[in-house]
């Protein structure tokens, strides 16, 4: 409730400061330049359609590179937990990889893959990759050494200690992860558009920018921000039906 | 009621490290059939190892340790269950699941698992709290849930360490009541470890002393009425008070000694 009244607050004063012109000449710029919220609402009214289309279009890409990254994510993570070997070959190199800046590699991506979707899922996959694998990593390896012994005495095998022990132990780590990475997810298709693309909120946002229309990039930036909130509230609602014992 | 007159537990000159700091060095037990054996000595003088070793989690560095004539760890861990001294139930399971662990490990369908389980649930007064997930239980239900875990089990020797180290004393004098009847319904062979000499008085046959790190028994009482139905009256009876006195001042001498 209090986020919702500050933001309210804050809108309002942005509405004052630009209808009446202040913010603009703050700035010393055209008061086109710089919209007030309400004309940012009728700019996502009246382009309803395309900014429609685009959010589309970007929203698969985030999905798309989300669940890849969970797959490989947790993956990975159960194969460095399982194996000692695994661990201590690749685990430097996960975190050293994310030294490098995406900005950086997503050119190159499109250069090997392309304009279609494939390097912005790659993107976004990447961007999401080490949250959920260091997360799910942790939770695994978390797991109370004195419950893993108790379950053997209780004739666990390996697997049934994994699966009734170490899983749902992991559970609300790996969560934490999927929620750092949801909310990254977004700024991942976005670098991907920018480097190259014909659609998506990320390609309108550069064709607004080259065009100075400034309301409609405001709305794109809004639909953006939507999403990456939207997709944390569900994760939230999901780990709140899945993680029912916090 | 099993009548087994073998020896089920055997502990022979047993002598266990962690690295370079010795726990235990020619230590001696042995447990027959359905007996309780209590032990008690001082912190850190290697019992809970001791429970460990004798569950084949752990491997002696000397000496021989057999269940039921088997000396191989494996064997060892097929034998024996071990109550944790935390409660150790999974969060995320609701009180008859955690219950029903060692069923569901077997192989068992969850509907059958539970349902052996919640027989005992009602023998052992926790009828109603089949569903209740281990944060809604209060610290000694969750103890006996614990202790229903290990029962169902089904392994013929019993490793309890603490089991009611945690409660406060009137919980603490319920849990021992419950127990003593638990173990009158279903004999067991158990090793009882404890740091609270009456307790082990009361729910043991027999108390072993331990001494200090290295730990080995340095003596061993009979308890004079184990398990008895009347706990209050059995703990203040005359024959109780001066083992309990014999028994304190044996480890009074063993905690000065080492």
């Amino acid at each position: 409730m209090l986020p919702a009244l500050f933001l309210l607050t804050l809108v309002g004063i942005w509405q004052l400061a630009a209808s009446t012109g202040l913010l603009a000449d703050l700035f010393g710029l055209e008061d086109f330049l710089v919209p007030s919220p309400a004309e940012i609402g009728e700019a996502l009214w009246e382009n309803r359609t395309l900014l429609a289309e685009n959010a589309w279009v970007t929203l698969r890409e985030i999905l798309l590179g989300f669940a890849c990254a969970l797959v490989a994510g947790i993956a990975f993570a159960i194969a460095m937990h399982l194996s000692g070997f695994v661990l201590r070959s690749t685990y430097p190199l996960v975190i050293a990889s994310q030294t490098i800046p995406i900005v950086a590699i997503a050119p190159i991506l499109v250069i090997w893959f392309g304009f279609g979707i494939v390097p912005k899922i790659l993107v976004v996959a990447l961007v999401c990759f080490f949250p959920i694998t260091v997360a799910t990593l942790n939770g695994l390896s978390s797991v109370d050494p004195e419950a893993g012994k108790l379950m053997r005495t209780l004739y666990a095998s390996r697997w049934q200690i994994f699966r009734r022990l170490s899983v749902p132990t992991s559970l609300p780590y790996l969560f934490t992860g999927i929620k750092i990475s949801i909310v990254f997810a977004p700024i991942g298709a976005l670098f991907g558009e920018w480097v190259g693309s014909s659609s998506g909120l990320g390609h309108q946002i550069l064709q607004d920018n080259a065009q100075l229309q400034t309301a409609r990039l405001f709305a794109a930036v809004a639909i953006l921000s939507a999403i990456g909130l939207i997709l944390f509230g569900l994760v939230a609602l999901v780990e709140r039906r899945v993680v029912t014992w916090r | 009621m099993r009548q087994d007159t073998r020896v089920k537990l055997e502990i022979a000159g047993v002598g266990h490290s962690y690295g370079d700091l010795r726990t235990l060095s020619s230590l001696t037990l042995a447990g027959e059939a359905n007996e309780v054996i209590g032990l008690v000595g001082p912190s850190g003088c290697g019992k809970s190892t001791l429970l460990e070793l004798i569950c084949g989690l752990q491997e002696p560095i000397e000496g021989k340790i057999a269940v039921e004539g088997n000396s191989a760890s494996e064997e060892r861990l097929g034998r024996c269950a071990l109550m944790p001294q935390r409660d150790l139930l999974l969060p995320w399971y609701s009180a008859i699941d955690n219950a029903a662990l060692a069923l569901r490990n077997q192989g068992i369908g969850r509907a059958e698992a539970r349902a052996e389980a919640a027989t005992l649930f009602d023998r052992f007064g926790l009828a109603g709290f089949e569903a209740a997930r281990p944060a809604e239980l209060s610290g000694g239900m969750r103890q006996r849930v614990a202790f229903l875990r290990t029962l169902i089990a089904g392994k013929p020797v019993l490793a309890l360490d603490e089991p009611f180290a945690s409660l406060d004393a009137i919980t603490r004098a319920e849990m021992q009541e419950w127990l003593a009847a638990a173990l009158r319904a279903d004999p067991r062979t158990a090793v009882l470890v404890t740091h609270d000499v009456e307790e082990a008085l009361y729910l043991c046959d027999r108390v072993a002393v331990m001494s200090g790190r290295p730990g080995r028994v340095v003596a061993e009482l009979s308890a004079p009425h184990p398990r008895a139905e009347d706990r209050d009256g059995a703990v203040t009876d005359p024959g109780f008070v001066s083992a309990r006195e014999q028994a304190l001042r044996t480890l009074h001498q063993t905690l000065r000694g080492s």
